[in-house]
């Protein structure tokens, strides 16, 4: 199977879904481009799910459009989509083989048997199956039938490709093996594909661009970089790779720049033109940018340690601060500082973020 | 270990000297002879006095037995001498008793052979009594307690003895009677084998004639097997349509849909075939109607096939709808999903998905039916006509005019060969097939709606099945209360107050009813063997999912056989196998408790490792580490946790004895009559009134106490699932 060309845009607008009078999915509108994979990404019960769901049809908005390409789909039955799902539990039929499992869509839109299965064989060596056909889906390990699950879902080449969770039921170690895989062959055969999940650093390895959700709405949207760089609100720079949050002390702005006080630190950032900054500044403090020393160092502030904990390959601090109790991961550290030390804290430029948007 | 086995050997000393050996005429619970007679009268001595009044000297060498352990008691319980004298003195004890009981009967030698070997004996010997029960006991439980102190079951004394006595029990309940059975029907009159003689009488035209194709009437076992095909089949569907609609569809009726699964199991089983003699008979409701609206002559079809299967399918419907519901639930919504994204219609995601997984359900429900059909004796007996089914053919052979024990056999040997090949296919094959796809992991999801076609053909089904079963069971309540079927159908109490009256006599209250002595023996009965059911039902669930042992296969595949073994093979085998000794319980209570408790202990089974499999084993195992045993640990931490499946399987037991009729039938006598065999006596006279009248009663009755029994349980249920 070669570059795909059958790659859809999907759009929503104002898209509301309520059950009895609890709306788990709250006006929301986005615009998937054709070729990309977006997450949907956000804290059990925000929705993301039931988004995923409308766009194959397995749930039915409330209110809003629905597009996917062109055609709108909003009353489409899940038939008449044109879109493929891997499900979270794989849904591989227990009483069809490898191969006619992955030949059921072929089969079903009306290709006689032979050409399905050819075609079936194609999907399967794509995702490096081949010669599993024979076996029952409980004869395969999980991963593998995570794989079964996807060659089903790809050989349909439908005009978007969902994934509903797909490695929550993996052993973590193959969990980072297969994203990769996914997104691999998502970027070669340049398939839309729309993935939901809970796991922000599973989000930020596989896509494009992330949506991430929260109580029913787009909390933001954008690119793993923009999500975690210029995190729009206090609850997204916390989901996206933790943050102590602080507040900061305005001292001056120039047309791109605001200079601030974090306690006797001095800082600059970039103001992406935000408003009332002189009122308030909502700092997020990355964990991994704060370096904890036993000896005086200039361009820090004091603190002392409450809490560490020795990790091996890192050392975790919990610090009292003049700014408020700091979340600090020491990557450095040869051995832990003990709780009650008084300590210096510095803090990097790259690991301070202005939350707002 | 040394206490217990010092009270075992307590017990069996006492039940050797102490108590009567043989069984006493009155029964078990009869102490008269502590009064009247003395230990010396050779009816009720002990087994150590019977050497002396009735010159039985092989009882004495059981006395060595029993006391064997005394000689190791002081010795350390794991040193080889103190285990084996107990496995040994218990084994070989049990073997003695048991073969000195069937080598000498009523008459001398029950064998020939050991005439010519040791002379003709003029002892002779009864059924075994209390002494010989607790002595058989004692030696048992020896056995076991040197199999623990060896180190069998990591040395659990509880759990070996449990495996030992529920071993003990269906080997004599279960097994010895049904391998009676199988041999009695390999001998001629004067009780010698012959196999010739078999295979004359199983290969019988009378049995599998296949006339009824060309115009003949066919043989009793192709009867049988067409009925069963025929309303296994058609309950199937039924129930499928039913589970569908209960599952499936936003029918407000949901909910009274699934309450009416619980109509069969208080129904006696030939109630519906009951109702439909006064529905369809020859002077039934609607035949009578039909006949005064649109002049059709009535007629008898109902009585043969057509009547019994629509007796069965209505009975049977229920039952395969509990099957399948389970199926229908169990089935994963994201399967439905993936075959829509995969652009499968709503029909053919149902006849390409759906279906499929619940094929070995369909299989499931349609064995357990057949199973049924088979075993149903009451529907037949009432509805069946000129029609012959093997059920209804073995009672015949029996109590009727022709008392052909070696026939009986025979038709029960046919009868079994065709419930257990659907009991072995429905666990060999079936069994492992299932589909059990709700994973409990990501199965969010909501299933698909039904294809417009199965929705309308099961709503045709469901509507007009639920409206006939509320017509049906308004008659049954209102039936007893008609003079006359179809001919006076004015309002009468006369029935009632025949069967139920209470008069005051001359000493007080007199239960002047016919029909109070049954109902009394029924509800006495029922109320002690539901309990022992439970109890053994659970027991033997929690060395299912609990224990692991040698042969668990075969010891869970021997007590779940009995659900698969007809209640009239049960009835045949019981009546030939106590009447004689050493086991003698003909015409007492105790045999319809034993029958109870060993055709009912499959459903406690069942439901005790639903409930068990719960409950997580760490359980039991924090409670053994601090130090708790096991029986401790099952009455404090496993009994409370299951009081829901306790109650359930003592309700089910009990409602299970009161509707019992196919066995129950040969095993009543005068003084122990069943209710539903003394209706059963009154509807073959004719008597509908007092019938119907009784079944309300019955049915009433049985619904209270489940009721009661629910609300008990309600209340004190564990809330674990708000925590």
């Amino acid at each position: 199977m070669s570059a795909h060309t059958n790659a859809a845009s999907v759009e929503f607008r104002n898209i509301t879904k309520k059950y009895g009078v609890v709306k788990a999915v709250n006006e929301v509108s986005f615009t998937v481009e054709a070729g990309s994979l977006v997450t949907l990404l956000g804290p059990s019960g925000c929705g993301k799910t039931t988004t995923l769901r409308m766009i194959a049809g397995l749930e039915q908005s409330s209110s809003g459009q629905i597009f996917i390409g062109d055609q709108e789909v909003t009353n489409l039955s899940v038939m008449d989509r044109d879109v493929s799902m891997v499900f979270q539990s794989y849904a591989l039929f227990p009483h069809m083989s490898v191969i006619e499992n992955v030949a059921y869509g072929l089969r079903e839109q009306g290709y006689n048997k032979k050409d399905a299965y050819e075609k079936a064989e194609d999907g399967m060596a794509m995702v490096g199956l081949s010669g599993f056909g024979k076996r029952m889906p409980n004869q395969l390990s999980g991963g593998q039938q995570q794989r079964v699950a996807v060659a089903r879902a790809l050989v349909l080449k439908p005009k978007v490709l969902l994934f509903d969770e797909p490695l929550s039921n993996l052993d973590a170690k193959l969990r980072r093996k297969v994203r990769e895989e996914i997104r691999e062959l998502q970027q070669k055969l340049g398939i839309t594909s729309i993935y939901v999940t809970h796991d922000q650093e599973e989000a930020m390895a596989v896509s494009d661009k992330i949506i991430v959700m929260n109580d029913s709405v787009i909390s933001q949207h954008g690119t793993p970089h923009a999500l975690y760089e210029q995190p729009k609100n206090l609850f997204i720079a916390d989901f996206i790779g933790d943050a102590t949050l602080v507040d900061g002390r305005f001292i001056s702005a120039n047309e791109s720049h605001v200079k601030l006080h974090l306690d006797t630190l001095e800082v600059e950032l970039p103001h992406r033109n935000l408003p009332n900054l002189e009122q308030k500044l909502d700092i997020a403090i990355r964990p991994h940018a704060i370096s904890v020393h036993t000896q005086e160092i200039s361009n820090s502030i004091k603190g002392k340690v409450l809490k560490s904990t020795y990790l091996g390959g890192h050392v975790e601090y919990e610090l009292e601060t003049a700014l408020g109790v700091l979340f600090a991961v020491d990557h450095q550290a040869v051995s832990a500082i003990p709780a009650t030390t008084m300590v210096s804290v510095c803090i990097a430029q790259q690991g301070i973020a202005l939350v707002g948007g | 270990m040394q206490k217990v086995v010092l009270a075992w050997l307590t017990v069996g000393l006492l039940g050797f000297f102490a108590l009567p050996w043989y069984a006493i005429e009155d029964g078990l619970w009869n102490f008269e002879w502590l009064i009247e007679g003395s230990l010396l009268d050779p009816d009720y001595a002990s087994g150590a006095l019977q050497f002396f009044v009735g010159d039985t000297i092989w009882l004495w060498p059981i006395a060595l037995f029993l006391a064997a352990p005394l000689t190791v008691i002081k010795q350390r319980t794991d040193s080889a001498r103190f285990y084996n004298t107990l496995i040994y003195s218990g084994g070989l004890g049990l073997l003695y008793v048991l073969i000195q009981g069937f080598l000498v009967g009523i008459a001398g030698w029950e064998y020939a052979i050991a005439d010519s070997l040791f002379g003709e004996l003029s002892v002779r010997q009864f059924g075994l009594g209390s002494g010989a029960l607790l002595v058989l006991s004692a030696l048992l439980f020896q056995f076991t307690n040197g199999l623990a102190a060896k180190g069998v079951m990591k040395g659990d004394i509880f759990v070996v003895g449990a495996i030992g006595f529920v071993i003990a029990t269906v080997l004599a309940f279960v097994f010895f009677p049904v391998l009676g059975i199988l041999s009695s029907a390999f001998q001629n009159d004067d009780g010698e084998l012959q196999a010739a003689l078999f295979l004359g009488k199983f290969f019988n035209a009378n049995i599998w004639g296949l006339g009824c194709l060309s115009n003949g009437s066919c043989g009793v076992a192709i009867n049988s097997l067409m009925l069963s095909i025929m309303a296994a089949t058609i309950s199937t569907l039924f129930g499928l349509a039913f589970a569908l609609v209960a599952a499936r569809s936003n029918l407000i009726a949901k909910k009274p849909i699934r309450a009416l699964s619980m109509l069969p199991i208080i129904t006696p089983p030939f109630v519906i075939g009951l109702a439909l003699i006064l529905l369809f008979g020859r002077s039934g409701a609607i035949t009578q109607f039909l006949e005064f609206a649109f002049g059709i002559e009535p007629s008898r079809w109902l009585y043969g096939l057509p009547g019994i299967l629509f007796a069965q399918v209505l009975a049977f419907t229920p039952i395969t709808f509990m099957v399948l519901i389970g199926v229908v639930d169990g089935i994963s919504p994201s399967m439905e999903e993936a075959a829509q994204t995969l652009r499968a219609s709503r029909w053919r995601t149902f006849i390409t998905v759906t279906l499929p997984l619940m094929r070995p359900g369909l299989a499931a429900a349609f064995l357990l039916a057949f199973i049924e059909s088979m075993a149903d004796f009451g529907n037949p007996l009432v509805l069946g006509g000129n029609f012959e089914v093997l059920s209804t053919q073995i009672f015949y052979a029996i109590v009727g005019a022709q008392n052909d024990q070696s026939k009986a056999a025979v038709l029960a040997i046919v009868l079994l060969i065709f419930t257990l090949a659907a009991f072995f296919i429905q666990r060999k094959w079936v069994g492992k097939k299932s589909y059990t796809t709700v994973t409990g992991k990501g199965d969010s999801g909501i299933h698909a709606e039904l294809p417009k076609r199965v929705k309308y053909v099961s709503f045709g089904i469901v509507m007009p099945w639920t409206l006939f079963t509320i017509v049906i069971y308004t008659m049954v309540m209102f039936g007893g209360f008609v003079k006359t079927w179809g001919l006076d159908h004015s309002f009468t109490m006369q029935h009632y107050i025949e069967a139920f009256s209470i008069t005051s006599g001359e000493h007080g209250l007199v239960w002047s009813g016919a029909a109070w002595n049954s109902f009394l023996t029924t509800l006495n009965i029922s109320a002690i063997s539901a309990p022992l059911t439970a109890a053994i039902g659970l027991l033997v669930a929690y060395l299912l999912v609990r224990q692991n042992f040698v042969g668990k296969q075969i010891f869970e595949f021997g007590t779940m056989l009995s659900f698969a073994i007809p209640g009239t093979v049960i009835g045949v085998s019981y009546v030939l196998a106590y009447n004689v000794p050493p086991i003698e319980l003909t015409g007492t209570g105790v045999i319809l408790v034993l029958c109870f408790i060993f055709r009912n202990m499959p459903v406690g089974v069942r439901g005790g490792i639903a409930a068990m499999s719960q409950l997580d084993k760490s359980l039991d195992e924090a409670s053994l580490m601090l130090g708790a045993n096991s029986f401790t640990t099952i009455r404090r931490v496993i009994l409370p946790l299951l009081r829901p499946a306790i109650f359930s399987a003592i309700t089910y037991g009990f409602v299970r004895a009161i509707t019992s009729l196919s066995a129950v039938i040969f095993l009543v006598s005068a003084d122990y009559d069943m209710a539903t065999s003394y209706i059963i006596g009154r509807v073959e006279n004719g008597d509908y009134g007092i019938a119907i009248a009784y079944s309300s009663v019955l049915i009433v009755v049985m619904l209270s106490v489940i009721l009661l029994l629910q609300l008990l349980v309600g209340k004190r249920k564990l809330h674990r699932d708000n925590a």
